[in-house]
């Protein structure tokens, strides 16, 4: 077990560096950068000369190999430099909008478990009813939906619905507030966003749920349990549902890692101020140093989740590790 | 020079129309919070000076004084200044060569020490002529200026090289916040990262990304002034949140621009609830084609382009749908340098008959041998108003047969594709702060003089005409050379300004003393503003 | 190398179940249509969106990027059976145009990225060792990095013509579809009957197309099915944050993206029906994508 795990472990190393050079490249062939973004996005004419003397501040004037080494070097030291859009620490800016967004990766996380195993199951149950029908059709619509669009009409009905009934319209908070500070006005501001990111997350984990369960109730253990005359919901509850779950919580695991994507659109849509919306204003801004940032800590949080999810397996199934 | 400056008061009748409220009679109420929202993501620095983008302006622009700006009573006028700091707007000396200002006394800033002409001499040579090292945006903008000198200190002096009608207006820029001398002496980069100056409101929280806060300078100059307690601004750059929050009153409004969409579904759905205030806007879209890349340096082919837009059907059919409203040239179309009607008329791509326009581009691309004529229009992606006139060209220019596509990229690649010269045609944009003809026509100068000006086009006699328009002092005859610059761009079909852009500001009833001006970059310190509930 | 696959691939559904399953085709067809109802209604749909975007010149009653601004945003009419959008084009001829962008952008994402990743997939696999040890390595890098980046560069560089957007959506989905494949494949390459015709003196080629990439058939279907439906919702994805298809392309990402942000209330046919054709599109490959996983998925077979 313990050389699978240095194993694995020191396979992620390439991963890191190769996403780091990737990132690094791109946002350099990007044209334009971010001197002439942000002396010329407001229309007005700029001088040349102020463009030149961003770049030497920015240290864009230094070869593009010691600016690679720079980033590398860095980043093992666990220091990422300043942001070159505004020119604070790029940690401190990271660190201003995570609250936010792990709240609501935490909150849609959380709304799609207590949705997706439950009917999942029920589905897998009923597999072929029109109960099964509809609660397909419901996962289906979630990732057939896009998330943007999803967001904007659930805005509208609350401020068109909350109008109707109050006679004033209502709309979650657009800025921020710590959850220790006002709880009833952060929970507001995070529900509907948690909500609308949550229900395709939810979708994608009822699938899940459903197959693994239809797969489980195959096996030889189940059916021998139910020819014992067990009643069905000990069975489901005891044995099929246990065992349906480890597929379901590595998709939820891997999906986490791709919740900061989901993010990206979502709290634009909400105005809230995280990592996902900082991430569209880095590369709009080409900020090469926040974006680097950014893109290592999502690759850094998606090989954890991979990483934890293959050593559980390992843990659970020995013969991977010794293949 | 004297002489002059009245005249431009006098012209001031061509003042804007539409949305301009009277100023309301009742006294201003003390008190409240006004929350508004900047339609932007956070600004770079705070540093006004260096800065370009307006979610600085918007942010910062309560906490500082500036020497002179528009009146915040009718920000409107384009010809009008008031003083700041100073005590009066001084006519100049020595045949319009020197500016005596005499500084208020008594002013604080809000670290309790006090603001004296040492201060503003100090911050406008950091605007001016700033140290090796240091970036300034609008340094362009004062060439004319010699030195700047604060002889005692209640006397800032400027004398200028070359007396000439664009000091004043430059000298009214709103990015001109007057910094603290100390602390420049100290650290010339200060005021990238940090707010403290002597305007109407004191920083209470500046959070990153997300919202700045101010409560009421006690020790204002200003006599009653602010009337509000404090305000919060929310940066808040999705448009559909915005007008969202509007409806359900988290924020009262925004300072730049709704689209008229928003406008009409919120006076909709909020009856008496709303009211806008609306202007012609300092902005405008340029097209702009390479005169480098063929066939577009045939002055025929370029021509052809204007000819088949047709300006004014679009312009009104456009203001339903996008912040575009006005026809006009190069001059902003509420300024006495603006062509009348009748003069814009005569040019290309303003002709009143449309169907007569559009034989002359056939004929013009039939003699170019350009009866095919394809390209691609370079954009940027960006809705309003980019995207819409974008795609309303492509439509005009697809009736005299030209086949355009869009390049959308987002600013960076788009500014690139233009400092490049790596485009056939692009749709630039043209947007200027405060109303300054003379100096905001300085982007239409070919390239050897002008960087920035990207048909790559050489043209002495505009620069020519220009250089002599920059010194006459005259009003009449500076606005005669601002007819012969605008009509030598247009004969060469060096690049079109089409459709202005309009600004739409709704916001809650309550809101009152606010005035909306030519430009969002205008009129932001907020200290005349008060909530009527 | 990469048409090759294709060809060989097709038939391969039947190479899938050798010997007495082959002459019952048809049978299991018609049980497809008889067990997966909901497949065969997602199926339908696919097929209706098809043949909308194939015959668009027919059905289009406008012409779809004509501005008219004597009509700009209209309510639905019998004029306009959708109304019409800001520029005064007729929403219904854009929805049936947006289908076959849909379809274009939808569809060769789905082939190119699940077909590359196929070849990829398998010849990790197959080769094994270093070859597979370093593709993996590349797989995870372009698993891990974030969509928004690919793509913002990928426009940002070559500008936002579909093709572009179509690359920058194929490349996240070759490596999902490699992982998936190799997994697969890695089994099949344990089977005595490859080491048989390595024996044999097969070329690697030969043993890969006709061998492995048969065995692997099934969740190589089921995953470019469910890669049409992810490439449409990236299309629209990528257009609210302005990355997607141009104006005056008629693409549905595009027609919401300024529609539903700006009219959603004031005139909001415009922002609901490209809404409704994104998402009765993407169900209906999801149904059917689910219905071919329960038929294909061996496991799920012997129920």
């Amino acid at each position: 077990m313990v050389r699978y795990v240095i194993k694995r472990v020191a396979l992620v190393i390439p991963t890191l560096l190769g996403a780091a050079a990737l990132v690094f490249v791109l946002m350099r062939l990007i044209p334009g950068d971010v001197c002439v973004v942000r002396l010329g996005s407001s229309g007005g004419t700029f001088d040349p000369k102020a463009v030149a003397l961003c770049h030497t501040e920015l240290g864009m004037d230094r070869p593009v190999l010691v600016q690679f080494f720079d980033f590398v070097w860095g980043f093992l030291h666990l220091d990422f430099g300043t942001s070159m859009w505004s020119g604070a620490p790029v940690t401190s800016e990271i660190w201003a909008r995570l609250p936010i967004s792990l709240e609501i990766a935490i909150l849609a996380t959380v709304i799609a478990i207590a949705i997706a195993i439950p009917l999942g199951a029920i589905s897998a149950l009923k597999q072929n009813t029109w109960i099964d029908v509809v609660v397909r059709i419901f996962a289906v619509g979630g990732i057939a939906t896009p998330s943007f669009w999803l967001g904007i009409v659930s805005l509208l009905i609350v401020l068109d619905v909350t109008s109707a009934l109050f006679g004033a319209p209502w709309m979650p908070p657009i800025e921020y507030v710590p959850i220790w500070e006002d709880p009833l006005r952060n929970l507001s501001m995070a529900f509907l966003p948690a909500v609308t990111v949550g229900y395709r997350y939810a979708a994608v984990s009822m699938r899940m749920t459903r197959s693994a369960m239809l797969e489980v109730m195959q096996e030889d253990y189940i059916r021998t349990a139910r020819a014992k005359g067990l009643i069905n919901k000990l069975i489901i509850n005891r044995h099929a549902l246990k065992n349906a779950l480890l597929p379901v919580v590595t998709l939820i695991g891997i999906e986490f890692a791709f919740l900061i994507g989901g993010l990206v659109v979502t709290e634009q849509v909400f105005n809230l101020n995280g990592v996902g919306r900082l991430f569209v204003q880095a590369v709009q801004n080409q900020d090469y140093t926040l974006t680097q940032a950014l893109v290592m800590l999502t690759v850094m949080v998606f090989v954890a989740c991979n990483l934890i999810v293959d050593l559980l397996y390992a843990w659970l199934d020995p013969r991977i590790r010794f293949s | 020079m004297g002489i002059s400056q009245t005249g431009v008061k006098l012209a001031l009748a061509a003042a804007l129309t539409a949305g301009a409220i009277t100023a309301a009679a009742e006294a201003p109420k003390r008190g409240g919070i006004l929350t508004y929202m900047i339609p932007a993501d956070g600004g770079p620095s705070l540093d006004g000076h260096r800065e370009t983008t307006y979610a600085v302006l918007h942010a910062t622009a309560p906490f500082y004084s500036v020497l002179i700006r528009v009146n915040p009573d009718n920000p409107a006028s384009t010809t009008e200044f008031t003083c700041d700091l100073c005590r009066e707007v001084p006519t100049p000396t020595d045949n319009g060569l020197t500016y005596t200002f005499k500084i208020r006394t008594g002013v604080k800033f809000h670290d309790g020490s006090p603001l004296t002409a040492q201060d503003v001499a100090t911050s406008w040579n950091k605007i001016v002529h700033p140290a090796p090292g240091v970036a300034s945006a609008r340094e362009n903008n004062f060439v004319m200026v010699d030195t700047i000198t604060a002889p005692d200190d209640e006397t800032v002096v400027f004398k200028l090289k070359f007396a000439t009608l664009t000091f004043l207006p430059a000298l009214a820029d709103p990015y001109a916040y007057i910094y603290s001398k100390t602390v420049l002496d100290r650290d010339m980069h200060w005021y990238e990262k940090n707010i403290m100056g002597s305007g109407p409101f004191k920083l209470v929280e500046y959070q990153t990304g997300q919202s700045v806060k101010g409560e009421r300078n006690p020790d204002y100059y200003h006599p009653g002034q602010p009337y509000l307690d404090g305000f919060v601004a929310i940066f808040a750059p999705k448009q559909s949140v915005r007008t969202d929050a509007i409806r359900a009153d988290r924020a009262a409004l925004e300072f730049r621009s709704l689209p008229p969409s928003a406008r009409d579904q919120l006076i909709k759905e909020l009856g008496d609830k709303i009211k806008v205030q609306e202007s012609d806007w300092n902005c405008g879209n340029v097209v702009t084609p390479n005169h480098q890349k063929k066939p577009f340096d045939d002055v025929r082919v370029r021509k052809a382009l204007f000819l088949a837009i047709d300006q004014w059907k679009g312009a009104a059919a456009l203001s339903k749908i996008a912040i575009i409203r006005t026809v006009g040239s190069i001059v902003f179309p509420g300024s006495p340098f603006a062509a009348t009607k009748e003069e814009l008329q005569e040019l290309s791509g303003y002709w009143p008959d449309i169907d007569k326009s559009r034989a002359e581009a056939r004929r013009l691309l039939k003699e170019a041998g350009q009866e095919n004529l394809t390209f691609e229009l370079l954009n940027r992606n960006v809705d309003q108003p980019y995207k819409i006139v974008g795609t309303w060209l492509i439509d005009e220019w697809s009736k005299v047969g030209i086949k355009a596509a869009q390049k959308v990229v987002p600013t960076g690649p788009w500014l690139d594709s233009m400092r490049s010269g790596d485009f056939t045609v692009a749709l630039e944009a043209n947007c200027q702060n405060i109303v300054n003809p003379i100096a905001d026509v300085g982007r239409w100068l070919p390239h050897e003089v002008q960087r920035e000006n990207f048909g790559y086009f050489s043209d002495p006699e505009m620069i020519d005409i220009y250089n002599r328009m920059l010194r006459e002092t005259d009003f009449k005859q500076a606005r005669t050379l601002m007819r012969q610059y605008e009509t030598r761009i247009n004969q060469q079909a060096h690049q079109l300004m089409v459709t202005w852009w309009y600004r739409i500001v709704p916001m809650r009833s309550y809101v009152e003393g606010w005035r909306i001006s030519p430009s969002h970059y205008l009129n932001q310190d907020l200290a005349n503003v008060w909530l009527d509930r | 190398m990469a048409t090759n696959t294709g060809t060989i691939g097709l038939p391969a559904i039947a190479a899938d179940d050798v010997g007495s399953q082959r002459a019952s085709r048809t049978r299991r067809l018609f049980r497809f249509f008889r067990r997966e109802l909901l497949g065969t209604f997602g199926l339908l749909l696919v097929v209706v969106i098809a043949a909308t975007g194939l015959g668009a010149e027919l059905l289009a009653p406008y012409n779809p990027t004509a501005n008219d601004f004597g009509a700009m945003m209209e309510a639905p009419s019998w004029q306009h059976l959708l109304g019409t959008d800001q520029f005064g084009r007729d929403l219904l001829s854009r929805i049936i145009f947006g289908a076959r962008t849909a379809m274009i952008v939808g569809l060769s994402s789905a082939l190119v990225g699940g077909t590359i990743g196929l070849i990829m997939g398998v010849g990790s696999a197959y080769f094994g060792g270093k070859t597979d040890l370093i593709l993996q390595r590349i797989f995870d890098v372009f698993m891990a990095f974030p969509l928004i980046i690919m793509a913002l560069a990928v426009v940002a560089i070559f500008g936002t013509g579909v093709q572009n957007v179509i690359i920058a959506i194929t490349i996240p989905l070759i490596p999902r579809c490699a992982r998936v494949v190799r997994s697969s494949a890695l089994a099949i390459r344990e089977v005595p009957y490859v080491d048989a015709a390595r024996a044999l003196g097969f070329g690697h080629i030969r043993i890969i197309l006709c061998h492995m990439v048969p065995n692997v058939m099934a969740p190589f279907l089921i995953m470019v099915t469910a890669f049409v439906g992810q490439a449409v919702l990236a299309e629209a994805s990528l257009s609210y944050l302005g990355l997607g298809v141009q104006e005056p392309v008629p693409a549905w990402g595009l027609m919401l993206q300024g529609g539903a942000e700006e009219y959603a209330s004031s005139a909001p046919w415009i922002a609901i029906f490209p809404g409704v054709a994104i998402v009765l599109s993407v169900l209906g490959i999801n149904l059917f994508g689910d219905a071919l996983r329960d038929t294909l998925d061996p496991k799920l077979r012997k129920r």
